[in-house]
């Protein structure tokens, strides 16, 4: 029978086995694995059928607890389910784990295993999560490779039915999950073999029914619980024969063969290393690599990890074994050793004193060593180089125990040292790396290059994707090996034949042609032509190309896809060259087999788009060039710096390795203890990543703050001066007479930070002051950013120098004041155009210098706080907003928590004070207690009361002055901000959120409503509006938004407001003003405009307009003072809606979407929404008309 | 009893109502109205090969903005397997609209490219619709192009279609031609069945507030009603093709007087879609009365009575009368 081959990552494999098996499939996002409830979803969307002829019902829970319960529930009644997670997710389904495996039910959870967040959260993969369900009575069934996915994740399915115990089927986060790799996909008749009916009926029969009723999940005391827990015994202990069994079953039909406990190398090896999951790979091409050339090492890939069988494990282990290194991809603090370390430690003891294990002929040790040792951790390289350190440490006499492998470790002294040049790969094996920006298409492109030699050709292929944790300008470096033998090199790419820079920017930043073998290729889009462009390179790259021998091609593929419509996307340009110059595949062929992969991919999206990328591939080999490379480096251009030489210490030290992706060399005496690091370090970090900037007009501008209001990136600001100023100021500066009666005869200037800016162009879109005799130009225009670059520059560093205004002079109340005020969050790295972090940089304005954060994960706490910098920023007081993220899950309740410290602190400051009054004065005390600090003012006052008090008390002895003044800081009034979208708001911490906002406690909550989780790749929540298509609403939502606001507006007493910057940036003002002066729980609900709705940014204040024009999203604010005072606290801020709602969607593509795949139901879906907006106009207005009884009356 | 029958592009007509090219058409259920009220064929609205292109670009780009930029989010949107982008959710209304309606169907069609207009015109032609009208303006803003140039592009394009299709082809034309028999006689050598007389445009407006020009739409008055009919009264006779009027028509008057000109049928849709599509009955009711108040037989009979070949003083169209509307006012 002729082998489907197919080239898909480790989790399209996994769900695909998952959906063919299961018929209930609760879900719930989280990376790296929402990708496998992704495909489940469409697969069922598109009536895609499992083994027995049905659709899996597929189902998005609020949570993964949630979707756990679910599980359980679904399978308690006897139905084949299965779920997908990671991390957290996996951590929140562990109380029913233990539920489900004490109850001895069948099911496959299947995990891309990634760590838990402890000083850090991080997406990427080790075994931390997998380990913490060690004890849940799950078993843990390991794959190294996305074949293995594939296969293991079938034995998995079939084992769980046989034996009663629910499996946990894991690979390793990102490196197998995203890992792209040519497979042999298995046939329905191939697992309908696998699976026995008999069981899956034995399976239903067991469910709860209430024709044949029982009772479980009793409760039980302590005189039968331990003896009935000890009953499940024998399953466990018959559990690995059974996977045995069916592995041995799948051999027998499928041809591949897995065993509890794999060896790969010499049978007589006297070094094992012991593994499990991706790192087995490695570590075991790498034994097989030595063993040929007469290493006697071995590996052993762990498969079957729960149950562990000693037995099977006893005998896989050579009898020749003398020293032994178990890895561990985990931490644990504190322990004797890692898991896996202490399994082996275990079984091998055990073995001896029963006399079942086999080396026990060597006199002088009759044990072998066993050593344990951590590596990878959050997806940390681990490399042939670094398992050949470990066989080398294990075959010295005294090997280092409790060991770390690929990092430096010269704190505790622990890792290992390895020759970083030694490699294994196949010379057959051709290896390519490109540089590109998440935007060029340049990942895409390469998934379609594997594609196409993976499933059009005999060669196998391989593809690993590297994205740095920008939203915008991410560089992506693509890892791409294609070669006639399967490919098993979970690893990065160190030496390629091909390299590929798809920006020229790149070079100045980054040291490009460091993975470039010896006479490889080196392919750069360039703007540049093949005579010119040796001149423009820097130095460096000079030297390594005449160094290596390169052989050096450039295209403008800028050039070509401005010719052919294709934007900025220069991916089938790079891609056809790519094929024209590494030899991969014959050139016509090539080119044939892009244009078929054209079609086939966009294919559905019209002929347009096919003919636009075909005109490009023509286009492309036209305009290749080989530079001729002279022989010597000439160039008076060098690579730069990443960060400039003024920067603080750390910041050059530590964080500028990281932002030139040289980060993997940091040591261990690098980082902080406890995850703590220095805010206000984004300024550092000129990332140039936009090749146009705005630039101001002053004749034209009325000086209204609109375009500093809406900038995501608070790159542009303005400022009030002293005219004495101007005698300083730089070549090019503007200024013209401020505006202000508050502050006469000052000068005003708008000032733009060229590096930071990221091109959106909303300052733009929002001016309102046009040239009278040319109305296309404003008061704000976009110009190219290279030529001015350096003087705007200048302007910049001489503009911040400038004095920020005397906040206590400003009533924030205008739009016009609050932009006067300096954005304590800047730079970040949210996408171009962001519509959430306008939000945050004016909260950041407003009360920035007290105020402090709790961000729920996601987008806001990844560009408000992933390494390398941090765009919460400092006042020149030092001061600014703190800021931590805990978890998805429980940010109401951390916020809260920060509360509850300031409170309690607070009263307690209040309490001490009153007992230092003989010290310091009364007349400070009765000032300080009560201080008004409605104002800047106030709070300024009382900031200076403050510091007289703790200077009073410096040198006081008093035991409760100590005290008082550890606290002191606290006497200033404080805000707490609980930060979060609206995944975390409306479905994973709505439990939290509900209970704080019930609390009372003043906090002020902002919700950013993108109206679906953005960060994750755009997966519905309950708060994306009907008629929105979304991942696992890919038919369009069905059901309506929740009203958020609504819900917390019954409780009464709390302050509520629904605002769209974009629509009316007073109102939110107002709102933001009034939630903080509000003394109780307060919630605002943003309209954010994201890149998740499908449409360019640069309209996203136009679609907040429509949205509210057409109802979609009413404005208002329900202020519980307004009640008390005896007046209805609802006002609504927006007028009876004037526009259809389809006038604001249809500009979207997350709408546009449906009516182009179901007109019928797009348009039915549309009826309802427009139902919906006009009903919620109407409760909106009745609801603001009700008469209220005030407090007195009451 | 009045013969109402008329014959436009060699389809035989109950009456001279048609339903112009309008949003009117978008539903079978409306068109199925339309042929109750008494609508005698049904001009569904444009084919805009500019806009299927543009779609599928834009979906395509909103679709890429987000896919493989973050290592979080290697896609924003679910794969919902095909789009409907190209032409064939139009030609599949047509196909409906063909099947649920007696009334004879003319497609519209507006093009970019050559191959676009060919590629689209036959596989409307394939649809089985009775006829195609072509929806073709070429608003000339580039100060290199003369008239005769654009004229030209109109005629190569007309000879192309005609060339590859059999059904009636009729050419909805602009009024904006410096020589308008000529052009038109041109067109008809070119291979137009009928001429449409005249497309009606979006006029850029400009909002004085926020200072940017608007797209703007106003549904006609009976007031454009004399524009076209000047020049199919000029037409008539003249050349061989069936003439529509198109543009002003709102009453039965207006009927009447398109006729006259040397309309074989007025084609309506502002009325409408503004005082709905029961106006067509009333329409049809306040020719069929006037006509037999004023003794008339057949609609045929008075098409070009008064046209200008038929008139007593064919100057009268030609002048551009300015005098005399003057001297109307002061008398």
């Amino acid at each position: 029978m002729k082998k489907n081959m197919i080239t898909i990552d480790g989790n399209e494999a996994t769900a695909y086995i998952a959906h063919k098996l299961s018929e209930v499939i609760a879900i719930y996002p989280i990376t790296p694995s929402s990708n496998m409830g992704e495909f489940a979803d469409e697969w069922s969307a598109l009536k895609r059928k499992n083994l027995w002829g049905t659709v899996p019902l597929v189902i998005e829970m609020q949570s993964e607890g949630g979707a756990a319960g679910a599980v359980h529930g679904a399978l308690q009644t006897g139905s084949l389910t299965t779920t997908f997670t990671a991390s957290q997710g996996l951590l929140l389904m562990i109380p029913n784990m233990f539920k489900i495996a004490g109850e001895l039910t069948s099911t496959v959870f299947h995990v891309s295993a990634r760590a838990v967040a402890t000083h850090a959260l991080s997406i990427f993969g080790d075994h931390s999560d997998v380990m913490a369900t060690r004890s849940t009575g799950f078993a843990l069934l390991s794959s190294c490779s996305v074949q293995e996915a594939h296969d293991l994740a079938t034995i998995a399915h079939a084992a769980t039915l046989e034996s009663r115990v629910p499996f946990l089927h894991f690979f390793d986060g990102f490196r197998t999950s995203h890992e792209v790799n040519k497979i042999e996909q298995l046939t329905d008749e191939q697992l309908r073999a696998m699976i026995d009916d008999n069981l899956v009926h034995a399976h239903r029969a067991r469910g709860l029914s209430p024709d044949h009723p029982v009772l479980r999940g009793s409760a039980q005391n302590p005189d039968v619980f331990f003896q009935a827990r000890e009953t499940v015994n024998p399953f466990y202990a018959a559990c690995p024969d059974i996977v045995q069994k069916t592995m041995d079953k799948f051999a027998s039909i499928v041809g591949r063969s897995y065993h509890l406990f794999d060896y790969v190398g010499s049978p007589d090896a006297d070094r094992v290393i012991i593994i499990m999951g991706s790192g087995a790979e490695t570590a075991g091409e790498t034994a097989a690599y030595l063993s040929e050339r007469g290493e006697k090492v071995g590996v052993i890939k762990v498969r079957l990890y729960r149950p562990f069988s000693v037995k099977h494990f006893l005998k896989t282990l050579p009898p020749t074994v003398k020293s032994i290194a178990v890895l561990d991809r985990t931490k644990e603090p504190g322990a004797a050793g890692e898991p896996l370390y202490q399994d082996i430690v275990t079984a091998i003891n055990e073995g001896l004193a029963e006399g079942s294990a086999p080396y026990n002929q060597f006199a002088n040790r009759p044990y072998p060593r066993v050593i344990g040792g951590r590596y990878g951790l959050s997806s940390k390289e681990f490399t042939p180089a670094m398992v050949k350190g470990v066989f080398d440490e294990l075959a010295k006499l005294e090997p280092k125990n409790h060991f770390t492998i690929g990092i430096v470790d010269d704190v505790s002294h622990t890792s290992l040292d390895y020759d970083h040049n030694f490699h294994i790969e196949a010379p057959e094996t051709v290896r390519a790396v490109f540089w590109g920006l998440g935007s060029d298409g340049t990942v895409g492109a390469n998934k379609n290059s594997i594609k196409i030699i993976g499933e059009e050709t005999d060669n196998y292929a391989q593809g690993y994707f590297f994205y740095d944790s920008k939203k915008s300008g991410t560089v992506t470096l693509s890892h791409l090996r294609f070669g006639p033998k399967p490919i098993r090199a979970p690893y990065l790419i160190g030496s390629a034949n091909f390299v590929a820079c798809h920006q020229f920017s790149f070079l100045e930043r980054y040291d490009v042609t460091k993975y470039a073998a010896p006479g490889a290729v080196f392919l750069l889009n360039s703007i540049y032509g093949p005579d010119e462009v040796w001149d423009k390179l820097p130095i460096e790259t000079q030297q390594a190309i005449i160094d290596k021998k390169l052989k050096f091609y450039i295209i403008n593929a800028y050039e070509v896809a401005k010719n052919t419509g294709m934007g900025g996307r220069i991916n089938t340009i790079m891609q056809t060259c790519f094929f024209a110059i590494s030899g991969v595949l014959p050139r016509e062929q090539a080119i044939a087999e892009i244009k078929h992969a054209i079609e086939k991919t966009y294919g559905k999206r019209g002929e347009a788009v096919v003919k636009q990328n075909f005109a490009a591939v023509d286009q492309s080999i036209a305009n290749l060039h080989e530079v001729k490379v002279p022989q010597k480096a000439s160039s008076t251009i060098t690579r730069q710096l990443p960060i400039p030489e003024e920067a603080p210490k750390y910041v050059k030290d530590v964080l500028a390795s990281i932002i030139k992706l040289d980060g993997d060399n940091l040591p261990v005496s690098a980082f902080p203890v406890d995850g703590t690091f220095p805010t206000a370090t984004t300024q550092f970090e000129k990332r140039n990543i936009t090749l146009e900037i705005p630039v101001w007009e002053p004749d034209l501008c009325i000086q209204c703050g609109k375009c500093s209001f809406v900038c995501p990136h608070a790159v542009i600001r303005e400022k009030l001066y002293d005219p004495s100023y101007l005698d300083k100021a730089p070549e090019g500066w503007l200024a013209v007479d401020g505006k202000w009666k508050e502050f006469p005869n000052t000068k005003y200037t708008i000032a733009v930070a060229p590096e930071d800016c990221t091109g959106c162009g909303l300052c733009v879109e929002v001016c309102p002051a046009k040239d009278k005799t040319q109305t296309g130009r404003k008061a704000i225009n976009m110009a190219s950013q290279p030529p001015i670059r350096k003087r705007e520059a200048i302007k910049w560093d001489y503009f911040l120098s400038l004095p920020e205004v005397d906040r206590t002079m400003v009533s924030p109340k205008s739009v016009k004041n609050s932009q006067l005020l300096q954005p304590l969050f800047e730079f970040s790295g949210a996408c171009a155009g962001c519509g959430e972090t306008p939000y945050i940089k004016l909260l950041t304005q407003l009360f920035g210098d007290r105020i402090v954060i709790a961000n729920a994960t996601g987008c806001s706490s990844i560009y408000g706080g992933n390494l390398p910098t941090s765009p919460y920023a400092k006042n020149k007081e030092g001061r600014g907003p703190a800021w931590s993220n805990s978890l998805f899950e429980d940010n109401a309740e951390f916020g809260l928590g920060m509360r509850l410290t300031i409170d309690k602190q607070q009263e307690l400051a209040r309490e001490f004070l009153v007992q230092v009054a003989s010290e310091v004065g009364q007349e400070l005390v009765d000032g300080i207690l009560n201080a008004d600090q409605t104002t800047e003012a106030g709070i300024k006052a009382q900031r200076e009361r403050v510091a007289l008090l703790k200077q009073s008390l410096e040198k006081s002895n008093n035991p409760i002055a100590k005290n008082l003044v550890s606290i002191a800081d606290v006497l200033v009034r404080k805000s707490v901000w609980i930060l979060g979208g609206d995944g975390w708001a409306y479905d994973i911490g709505y439990g939290g959120l509900d209970h704080v906002l019930a609390s009372g406690r003043n906090v002020n909550v902002l919700v950013l409503d993108t109206e679906v989780y953005s960060n994750t790749g755009g997966q519905a929540s309950k708060s994306t509006p009907r008629a929105a298509v979304a991942k696992f609403a890919a038919q369009g939502k069905a059901i309506p938004k929740k009203d958020l606001g609504m819900i917390a507006m019954a409780y009464g007493y709390v302050y509520v407001a629904r605002v769209a910057f974009g629509a009316s940036d007073q109102q939110t003002l107002n709102a933001f003003l009034e939630a903080d002066a509000y003394d109780g729980p307060s919630i605002i609900i943003a309209y954010s405009h994201c890149a998740m709705h499908g449409y360019d940014l640069i309209k996203g204040l136009d679609q907040q307009k429509l949205a509210v024009q057409s109802g979609a999203w009413p404005l208002y604010r329900f202020n519980p003072t307004l009640a008390s005072e005896g007046k209805n606290p609802l006002i609504i801020d927006s007028k009876e809606p004037t526009i259809p709602v389809q006038q604001y969607a249809y500009n979207e593509s997350r709408y546009r979407m449906l009516l182009k795949s179901d007109e019928q139901r797009a348009e039915a879906l549309m009826k309802l929404a427009e139902k919906d907006a006009r009903n919620r106009w109407n409760l909106y207005r009745q609801m603001a008309a009700m008469i209220y009884e005030g407090d007195e009356k009451g | 009893m009045v013969e109402l029958s008329t014959s436009y592009l060699g389809l035989s007509l109950k009456n001279p109502l048609v339903a112009a090219a309008s949003p009117l058409s978008q539903k079978v259920s409306t068109v199925q109205a339309l042929e109750q009220k008494g609508v005698a064929a049904i001009v569904v609205y444009s084919l805009f090969e500019e806009q299927i292109t543009l779609e599928s670009l834009k979906l395509h780009e909103d679709l890429m903005r987000t896919s493989d930029t973050f290592a979080e989010a290697h896609t924003g949107f679910p794969d919902l397997g095909l789009y409907r982008m190209g032409p064939e959710p139009y030609l599949d209304h047509l196909r409906a609209l063909k099947k649920s309606v007696e009334i004879p169907v003319i497609a519209s069609l507006n093009g970019v490219t050559s191959g676009g207009w060919i590629e689209y015109a036959q596989k409307i032609e394939q649809t089985g619709v009775d006829a195609l009208e072509l929806n073709i303006y070429y608003l000339a803003t580039d100060v290199e192009i003369n008239a005769t140039q654009l004229e030209d592009t109109y005629l190569e394009l007309v000879t192309n279609i005609r060339q590859r299709v059999r059904f009636p082809l009729a050419v909805k034309m602009s009024p904006f031609f410096t020589s308008l028999p000529n052009f038109a006689k041109r067109l008809t050598q070119a291979g137009a069945n009928g001429l449409v007389l005249f497309n009606r445009f979006y006029q850029p407006d400009f909002d004085l507030e926020n200072l940017e020009v608007v797209p703007h739409l106003v549904l006609s008055n009976s007031e454009e009603l004399r524009l076209p009919l000047r020049w199919i009264a000029i037409l008539f006779g003249k050349i061989k093709a069936d003439l529509a009027l198109t543009s002003g028509v709102h009453s039965a008057e207006d009927m009447l007087k398109s006729l006259m000109a040397g309309a074989s049928v007025t084609m309506v849709a502002s009325e409408f879609l503004q005082n709905g599509i029961d106006q067509a009955t009333r329409f049809l009711d306040d020719l069929q009365s006037w006509m037999e108040a004023h003794e008339y037989s057949s609609v045929k009979q008075m098409i070009g009575s008064m046209s200008q070949q038929a008139v007593a003083d064919p100057a009268t169209f030609e002048r551009v009368n300015y005098m005399k509307v003057l001297s109307t006012y002061t008398m």
